[in-house]
């Protein structure tokens, strides 16, 4: 934008002093910015801002409502001693585990499936462009649809097992959405059926901006198949990788919605997440400053992820 | 450019202005009773309310149910656009009084006699600091079995009056290969059930103290190790499914003699009439064993919010609506709850609703009557919602013993407080 403008100035010759064309063209020079302005305040207000108050609002005493006399790091003190409280878990215990277990399985197997896809359709076979959507679709649908269609299909006395059984296979059982140990692996299911689709189309956009050529040298230096993956064609997908890993970690921490329509929270609460803690304790227990202290917490989580990552990034620009 | 968008704010703010002279004869109402039978019971208010020259305008809530509907409400008190009233339940009307936004009915309360119609026990969330803030609807009881009686009477069972009868009867019910107990597996649920499991083990006095008072004392009493153990005991009966099943496909187990019983509030009444059953003939409705002259409660109320003078009148004419008898009666009869107060006629009541409205007065004479704390009206919400952990935590196994529930339950409460 800054070039745009400076390439400007030195096109309105300075010794021209008609009025009106020296006012169009600096308003010229300023309409990108002017059509910018309200979307930059809102967001300064909207998302700064809000981070900002919340931050604020987790030192307070708040319960039902916002309170602004600052009382500590209580909310802190509450999270940190719950944070080892396993036996029984506590709320928060049992969301940030589950946040460990989900975000591992989620990032992990999303990326390693989506690979695997991506280098099966790679292979030039015929009807790519009918496989293609039929992955990519279900990240069309929305969480709630996602889940509720999963916890239905889940459901032992609805879906696969009811359906097993009235098929005569009576041995079969599957109740992990009923089952407070392994019900986050559902979520995990879910998750993973719903995203690996569109992670899958990363690669394949990676896949296909891969030189052929490099491809052909290796082969005719003898490479096999599965070299030629290993060593050159996963290791230039790393730009893929980092991106479909930053998707994918925002996408695992702001799954409420997942847990909530499929799970409803599990089994005494077993499914949590830290984004249900955020959302249960400020809104329905009107414990606003222990709300505002976790999400405070998933924020700091969330940038321990992302600032590695734009550093990476923006040191490899001058290259 | 600038100057028609000067008009156009001069022209937006004389809609506003002229709207605000209009609102007079409006009552704008935020409520979650969206469903087909409390619809209904409602339309019963909005006419009435018509018949006085009041319009009603509902405040529309994105998603149904309570939490969607606070959090709305939430916003628009925080933005000072109070509706004229809205549907809450329990502490939610004294958070909102101690912040200072709610009106005065103590005038027409007066009038109308609230203070002896209305059970003393209600009135401590309808009044604040000696005003008058919220109408309380109806009364729900949660100390309720709801039991299917042909598969009752196939057991040849009779009603239960102890803890141990209750048992025996399930293990009837078992042995002829029905689910004795149908329950589903959400906290809440399992919490409602345990209140009634709280006032049948150690008596009025005790739950009063533990779930009211929250004394400690009782907290971790034996008693209320005793009662986990029940808990735990009645938890063997439930069919292996039940975790996260909603309460109204429990009651269809039950309406559909896949269940022997359920314990429930008695909004349960409502699934069994709207499947055309009949007390008595189809279902039964007992207190819960070793329950009955107490009444464990939830309220629904309309809190009455500080509008501006103009629309203190649709106010007051909504809450004179809500508290009067046809009103109270009419209402009740759908929703399976009992009138909030006291003095209306039960004639157009069922079985269930008649036996309700006598024990309501009996309790509300003798002093029996406690608020739910599953329901949000025996402690804060911070502290009702750790209690539900507890009582999920124990059903569902992370808690394994009663000792540890109750440490546990002392604990978390502590920590809410």
């Amino acid at each position: 934008m800054s070039t745009v403008a400076e390439t400007r100035i030195k096109l309105t010759p300075e010794h021209d002093a008609r009025p009106g064309a020296s006012v169009r063209s600096r308003l010229q020079d300023l309409l990108p910015k002017i059509v910018l302005a309200p979307s930059f305040a809102a967001t300064i207000v909207f998302v700064y801002g809000f981070i900002l108050w919340t931050i604020y609002l987790s030192f307070t005493n708040s319960k039902t409502f916002p309170s602004y006399d600052i009382t500590g790091a209580r909310a802190y003190q509450r999270l940190w001693r719950w944070t080892f409280e396993s036996d029984p878990p506590s709320s928060w215990y049992t969301s940030i585990t589950n946040m460990g277990i989900f975000g591992f399985l989620y990032i992990g197997i999303c990326l390693a499936l989506g690979l695997f896809l991506a280098i099966l359709l790679d292979q030039k076979i015929r009807g790519e462009g009918v496989l293609r959507p039929i992955y990519l679709y279900p990240m069309a649908l929305s969480f709630i649809v996602t889940g509720v269609a999963w916890k239905w299909f889940l459901d032992p006395g609805l879906g696969l097992e009811q359906t097993l059984h009235q098929w005569g296979w009576t041995s079969f059982h599957f109740d992990w959405i009923k089952n407070k140990d392994f019900v986050i692996y559902t979520v995990v299911i879910a998750g993973v059926w719903q995203a690996s689709g569109f992670i899958m189309a990363m690669f394949l956009a990676g896949l296909r901006g891969i030189d052929g050529e490099i491809m052909k040298a290796a082969q005719i230096d003898g490479a096999s198949t599965f070299q030629l993956y290993r060593r050159i064609v996963i290791p230039l997908l790393r730009p893929v990788f980092l991106s479909a890993f930053i998707v994918l970690a925002h996408l695992a921490i702001k799954s409420y919605d997942l847990v909530v329509a499929l799970t409803s929270g599990g089994p005494g609460g077993s499914a949590w997440l830290p984004s249900n803690f955020m959302y249960e304790f400020t809104f329905k227990r009107n414990e606003m400053a222990v709300g505002s202290a976790s999400a405070v917490i998933m924020l700091m989580t969330l940038t321990a992820i992302i600032v590695p990552y734009l550093y990476s990034e923006l040191r490899e620009k001058p290259r | 450019m600038l100057r028609k968008l000067l008009i156009g704010t001069a022209l937006a703010t004389s809609f506003a202005f002229s709207a605000h002279a209009a609102d007079v004869k409006e009552v704008q109402m935020l409520h979650w009773w969206t469903s087909g039978g409390e619809a209904a019971a409602l339309n019963v208010l909005k006419q009435d309310l018509s018949k006085e020259g009041y319009a009603w305008k509902d405040v529309p809530v994105a998603g149904g149910g309570g939490d969607a509907a606070m959090t709305a409400l939430k916003a628009m008190v925080a933005a000072g656009n109070y509706p004229t009233a809205s549907q809450m339940l329990g502490y939610t009307v004294l958070d909102y009084a101690a912040a200072g936004v709610m009106g005065d009915l103590t005038e027409t309360a007066k009038k109308e006699g609230w203070d002896k119609s209305v059970p003393a026990a209600l009135q401590k969330f309808s009044v604040y600091d000696g005003k008058w803030v919220a109408a309380p609807v109806n009364v729900h009881s949660v100390n309720w079995l709801w039991i299917n009686k042909a598969v009752m009477d196939k057991i040849g069972g009779t009603e239960p009056k102890t803890f141990d009868d209750f048992v025996a009867l399930l293990d009837k019910a078992k042995a002829a290969g029905v689910i004795p107990l149908a329950l589903g597996g959400q906290n809440w649920q399992e919490a409602t059930m345990f209140d009634s499991v709280v006032l049948s083990t150690g008596g009025p006095e005790f739950y009063k103290k533990a779930f009211n008072d929250l004394d400690e004392e009782s907290l971790k009493s034996d008693t209320m190790k005793k009662s986990f153990d029940n808990l735990a005991k009645l938890v063997t009966y439930v069919d292996p499914n039940f975790s996260g099943r909603d309460w109204n496909l429990a009651t269809a187990m039950v309406i559909k003699g896949d269940a022997l019983v359920q314990v429930m509030g008695d909004w349960a009444k409502g699934e069994f009439h709207a499947a055309n059953k009949t007390p008595g003939t189809d279902f039964l409705c007992y207190r819960f064993p070793g329950t009955d002259g107490s009444v464990i409660y939830n309220s629904d109320m309309f809190g009455m919010f500080n509008v501006p003078d103009d629309r203190k009148a649709a106010q007051v004419a909504l809450a004179t609506a809500t508290l009067s008898k046809s009103f109270q009666s009419a209402f009740n009869v759908v929703k399976g709850s009992v009138p909030a107060r006291t003095d209306v006629p039960d004639t157009d009541f069922d079985a269930c609703g008649k036996k309700g409205i006598a024990d309501l007065k009996k309790a509300n004479e003798g002093g029996t009557l406690f608020g739910s704390l599953a329901q949000g009206y025996g402690a804060p919400p911070a502290v009702a919602n750790a209690y539900k952990d507890v009582v999920s935590k124990f059903v569902h196994g992370q808690i394994k013993t009663s000792d540890e529930a109750v440490t546990e339950l002392v604990k978390a409460i502590d920590d809410a407080k």
